[in-house]
């Protein structure tokens, strides 16, 4: 009889032992994603400078919408926290997207080889950010979940486990806007 | 994919490649051991002075070159498939389109969560690409120049997202070992068929008259074994390459599925599949050993267009018609949910 109750004791402890790996493994999965969304981000504010520079003289009359990137741009840099950041970026998007509208304005503009080489690498910014926010819910939805699961919700108190924000697209503009294409390349071509 | 499916794809891949080197191994010792046996109950009765085939000296041989073979295949499998497919390395992006590919490989890297594969163009007109590596942290994606010119950004991220989900899936493993693993079958039945002919031609009379004079100079089992295990070795490399196509064909449809759910845009990929398979001339660069790789067929008479029981032994992918219709399907499912516009 004590031998049972030890079998059954050693298979609880195993049991709790994997449990509490697992879901530290997904916690530091969660913790890789976000830092994977944030070497995008930067990307995306390394580039704005460069993008702004380059269109300045021939935008003369846009002013306000290059003001409102820069801006946007100095706001998503000192954003901290999932929610924060999310809400910072979907602005700069916004704004981003504005001046991307008004590029279209200027052919000559949009057909020097800087200019096709900087939208190239702001659309892969861009998807790249999109990509990782992806991976990021992923990999977080499927902490949450194992968290509150039945049985593994009683491990979660001692691996410490609390729900991981997700990255919502807080901006309702921003959710009916698509994607904006720049690809370099018009289809066919 | 969620993780717990993805990780049980991995698993079974892991399975099959194990799976594939155990057979592979008992295959070439069935070659060399049965040949053995054959030769030896041969020349059991032959007399005092003349050949007896007593140590089978074949089946060690065949059976160490077998698993020596297959780390071989596996360690140099796919330099050796990037190199017959005469394919250069993208260090720095030289042109646009080598920009676009390089920042879509990234980007689609980024999507499955796994560090940058090495970057491959192959200079062939037509349109193919292919995926192959040790595993999923050393892999490598190739294209063709064809390609690049062919597709737009988001049909490109499409076909690189169906490779990268290849290598997500531990397939380029599995893949790559059968390439080598073709390529050393039909080899090893080349040389000992050519053997075998040439054997047969100068010792065979001889033989046949001292069977037929003696009586009892040839065993009959002997005989039959020795025509089955010829037998065996002019099919292995038939059966080898039905193998690749069977294996390689079931994987092109989670390859597909599985590039929807992380570029999340499975029209496009449906797109660039049609574009490819209405570029209907040979990818010349690849060779067959390498077919199963690709995204699509890169023989000229695309025998994978057929459907029913041609298709489905001698095809190493499925229709790209019925690949293209479960894109779309997709692409449909994915509008209505989001309740977008419908695509045509």
């Amino acid at each position: 009889m004590v031998f049972i109750i030890l079998i059954l004791l050693v298979v609880a402890v195993l049991w709790m032992v994997g449990a509490y790996n697992s879901l530290i493994g997904l916690r530091n999965q969660v913790t890789n994603g976000w830092t994977q969304i944030d070497v995008q981000l930067k990307r995306r504010h390394d580039l704005i400078p460069n993008l702004v520079n380059t269109v300045k003289g021939a935008m003369e009359y846009e002013r306000g919408t290059m003001e409102a990137v820069i801006a946007a741009r100095a706001k998503a840099m000192g954003a901290q926290g999932v929610k924060a950041t999310a809400e910072a970026e979907g602005q700069l998007s916004q704004s981003l997207g504005k001046l991307f509208a008004l590029m279209e304005n200027y052919p000559d503009l949009k057909a020097t080889a800087n200019v096709l080489q900087l939208q190239e690498e702001l659309t892969s910014t861009e998807n790249r950010i999109g990509f990782s926010r992806q991976h990021y819910n992923d990999v977080a939805t499927e902490y949450n979940t194992k968290q509150q699961q039945f049985p593994t919700s009683l491990v979660a108190g001692i691996a410490k486990a609390s729900p991981a924000d997700l990255w919502v697209i807080v901006d309702a503009g921003e959710r009916a806007v698509p994607v904006v294409d720049l690809s370099s390349r018009a289809p066919g071509a | 994919m969620s993780d717990a499916n993805l990780f049980a794809q991995q698993a079974a891949n892991r399975r099959r490649s194990f799976w594939l080197v155990t057979a592979f191994v008992l295959c070439f010792a069935w070659v060399g051991f049965g040949g053995d046996y054959a030769l030896y109950l041969l020349t059991a009765g032959a007399p005092p002075g003349a050949y007896r085939h007593a140590i089978p000296f074949i089946g060690v041989l065949a059976t160490t070159m077998a698993a020596g073979l297959c780390y071989f295949a596996w360690k140099t499998g796919p330099r050796r498939v990037l190199l017959a497919a005469g394919a250069w390395e993208v260090v720095t992006p030289a042109s646009a389109a080598q920009l676009q590919l390089a920042n879509v490989v990234e980007e689609m890297a980024v999507a499955a969560g796994l560090p940058k594969p090495t970057l491959y163009v192959v200079p062939d007109a037509d349109l193919n690409a292919f995926a192959t590596g040790h595993d999923r942290r050393h892999a490598s994606i190739a294209v063709t120049e064809g390609l690049l010119d062919a597709l737009d950004r988001d049909e490109l991220q499409g076909v690189v997202a169906h490779e990268m989900s290849h290598i997500q899936n531990d397939d380029v493993k599995l893949m790559t070992l059968l390439a080598g693993m073709l390529g050393a079958v039909a080899l090893f039945s080349d040389t000992l068929g050519r053997y075998v002919r040439l054997g047969g031609r100068i010792g065979g009379p001889s033989r046949v008259g001292g069977g037929r004079a003696g009586g009892k100079g040839g065993n009959p089992l002997g005989a039959v074994l020795l025509l089955f295990w010829i037998f065996s070795l002019l099919i292995a490399p038939v059966v080898s390459r039905l193998l690749a196509m069977a294996v390689s064909r079931k994987r092109e449809y989670l390859a597909d599925a599985t590039a929807a759910q992380l570029t999340r845009n499975p029209d496009a990929l449906a797109r660039a599949l049609e574009k490819l398979e209405a570029a209907s001339g040979a990818t010349r660069n690849i060779t067959q050993g390498a077919a199963h790789l690709c995204i699509v067929d890169p023989a000229e008479r695309k025998i994978s267009d057929r459907e029913g029981i041609l298709g489905d032994i001698f095809a190493s992918h499925p229709p790209l018609r019925l690949r293209v219709a479960r894109l779309k399907a997709m692409a449909f499912q994915q509008a209505r949910r989001e309740g977008g516009a419908l695509p045509a």
